[in-house]
């Protein structure tokens, strides 16, 4: 009888701690999509602004995964998300070539920035980027390098190539290689008042800036395209295809273009639409 | 520091109601990850120290180093098996709550089964002589072990609750850190200090220790008040 009732009563609770954990999965009727995106577009707060104005309009919920390029469209590509954003114009063409999704939506750009402490010791302030890497490591002042393959990483190793020089052989001590998100890169960069390239919008809502200030700005090199693409249902048949086209449908309509130009921080507009762009 | 420390005092006062709704969701995560652990981790436990087996130290070997399990490795094992890609990639469970409490619950385990044995084993030790008069068989044992520990099992319990609610590495990678959706405490301190902003996130510390701190006081209470009353 006393084990009858123990085990009546280990089922019971059983039960409600499975009701528990399921009941919020089952009670959310609304549409729900995942996108995934780099860490610069939620932690400049972009998405915070973008999705609720995107929900209203389609009552379609977004849940955002931010990880760096590379890890978004690997995550993309074995199905874990409906929608990806991200911005490397080359990966992202890759993807699209491969098969993953059947075509690339340009949306919106912001550029990248070259940050150092105020009191440059390298003297690359107002150098072209190119230029100011240069300098950089003949000082072989402290440089703070993402690491993790993100759009930034890449758009770094592209910059360092142009310069002429063999990263693998000029890198020691002074460039360090932290293999994280832009945010905790730049917490580093602060800490140890290092150089490092920075989106500007992750710059702009970063709050522990320390020492560190804007050096270069402005060349025509540090121009970051954001793309949108849809992962390929044939791919991955559970794919939402209609929910995450009409997100994508959204961001590049006016409505959806002008939301990204209102962003702003500090009055400073942080992204700026291009929906028909390449 | 000071200056840091003013602010997240100053921040403490203003927070808003979404951090509730991030405490609420870890405290969810982690009970429901200690339910599921208790369910199965306390007979396991039990089981083992009140039966003879061959190869039975190596079990008990096994399931006290498995206390030590990286969090952030069961998290990527189960991203992979949770993956549309991985082999229970159709239930759709990876990016969700329920991700991470199957995680938590995989971390929990061992760290109750490996508590639990060590305390039934010394209880055992203790009324060996009188259970073994009584004839019974390992099960009606094991349940009787565990009735007679109970309150010293609320102590094994605490410390899985303490172990699930404070990781960051499996809920992360199994949960994405999905603002409004999987985002618990431990994630949204760890996204505030990568933003730069130090004193919001240590004011979220501060909750999140208020938190297991008050479970912890809440759980002793209800112990030494059932000690007397049924004790």
């Amino acid at each position: 009888m006393d084990r009858l009732r123990r085990s009546t009563l280990s089922l019971g609770l059983l039960i409600a701690v499975l009701g528990l954990a399921t009941g919020p999965v089952l009670a959310t009727p609304q549409e729900t999509i995942t996108v995934a995106s780099t860490t610069s577009t939620e932690q400049s707060g972009l998405f915070k602004d973008l999705l609720p104005k995107f929900t209203l309009a389609s009552g379609i919920a977004v849940k955002v995964v931010a990880l760096g390029t590379g890890q978004a469209l690997d995550a993309a590509r074995r199905g874990d998300a409906d929608v990806a954003l991200v911005h490397d114009t080359t990966a992202e063409e890759k993807f699209v070539s491969e098969g993953w999704s059947t075509k690339r939506y340009p949306v919106m750009y912001n550029d990248f920035v070259l940050v150092g402490p105020k009191d440059d010791p390298a003297g690359a302030a107002g150098a072209s980027v190119v230029e100011a890497l240069r300098k950089i490591a003949a000082a072989k002042a402290p440089f703070v390098s993402r690491g993790d393959r993100s759009g930034t990483h890449t758009a770094e190793l592209r910059y360092w190539n142009e310069t002429g020089l063999d990263l693998g052989a000029v890198r020691g001590d002074w460039y360090k290689d932290v293999g994280q998100g832009m945010g905790p890169a730049l917490n580093t960069a602060s800490a140890s008042n290092a150089y490092l390239l920075t989106d500007r919008g992750t710059w702009l809502s970063f709050k522990n800036r320390g020492d560190l200030k804007i050096l270069v700005e402005g060349d025509k090199r540090l121009f970051n395209q954001y793309g949108v693409m849809l992962v390929n249902p044939e791919k991955h048949p559970h794919v939402k295809a209609k929910a995450g086209q009409a997100f994508i449908d959204w961001l590049v309509s006016t409505p959806g273009q002008n939301a990204i130009a209102a962003y702003r921080i500090g009055g400073e507009q942080l992204f700026f639409p291009n929906a028909g762009a390449r | 520091m000071l200056q840091t420390l003013q602010e997240t005092l100053s921040r403490l006062a203003a927070l808003d109601p979404a951090v509730i709704a991030i405490a609420g969701l870890s405290l969810r995560v982690s009970f429901s990850a200690v339910g599921l652990g208790t369910l199965l981790g306390v007979p396991l436990g039990a089981l083992v120290a009140v039966s003879q087996f061959p190869g039975r130290r190596l079990v008990v070997g096994l399931l006290n180093a498995a206390m030590g399990l990286p969090p952030v490795v069961i998290g990527l094992v189960l991203y992979l098996i949770l993956s549309r890609s991985g082999p229970f990639g159709g239930l759709g469970l990876l990016f969700t709550p329920s991700a991470m409490i199957a995680a938590q619950t995989v971390l929990v385990v061992p760290l109750i089964a490996a508590l639990t044995r060590q305390i039934v084993a010394d209880a055992q030790d203790y009324l060996g002589e009188q259970l073994s008069s009584l004839g019974l068989n390992g099960a009606q044992r094991a349940a009787i072990l565990i009735f007679d520990t109970r309150f010293s099992l609320v102590t094994a319990l605490l410390a899985a609750f303490g172990r699930a609610i404070s990781e960051i590495g499996a809920v992360l990678v199994v949960g994405g850190n999905i603002d409004g959706h999987t985002r618990t405490m431990t994630t949204a301190i760890s996204l505030e200090t990568q933003k730069g902003d130090l004193p919001l996130a240590l004011a979220l510390g501060v909750v999140l220790i208020a938190v297991v701190i008050a479970v912890s006081a809440v759980a002793s209470l209800l112990r030494s008040y059932a000690m007397r009353a049924y004790g």
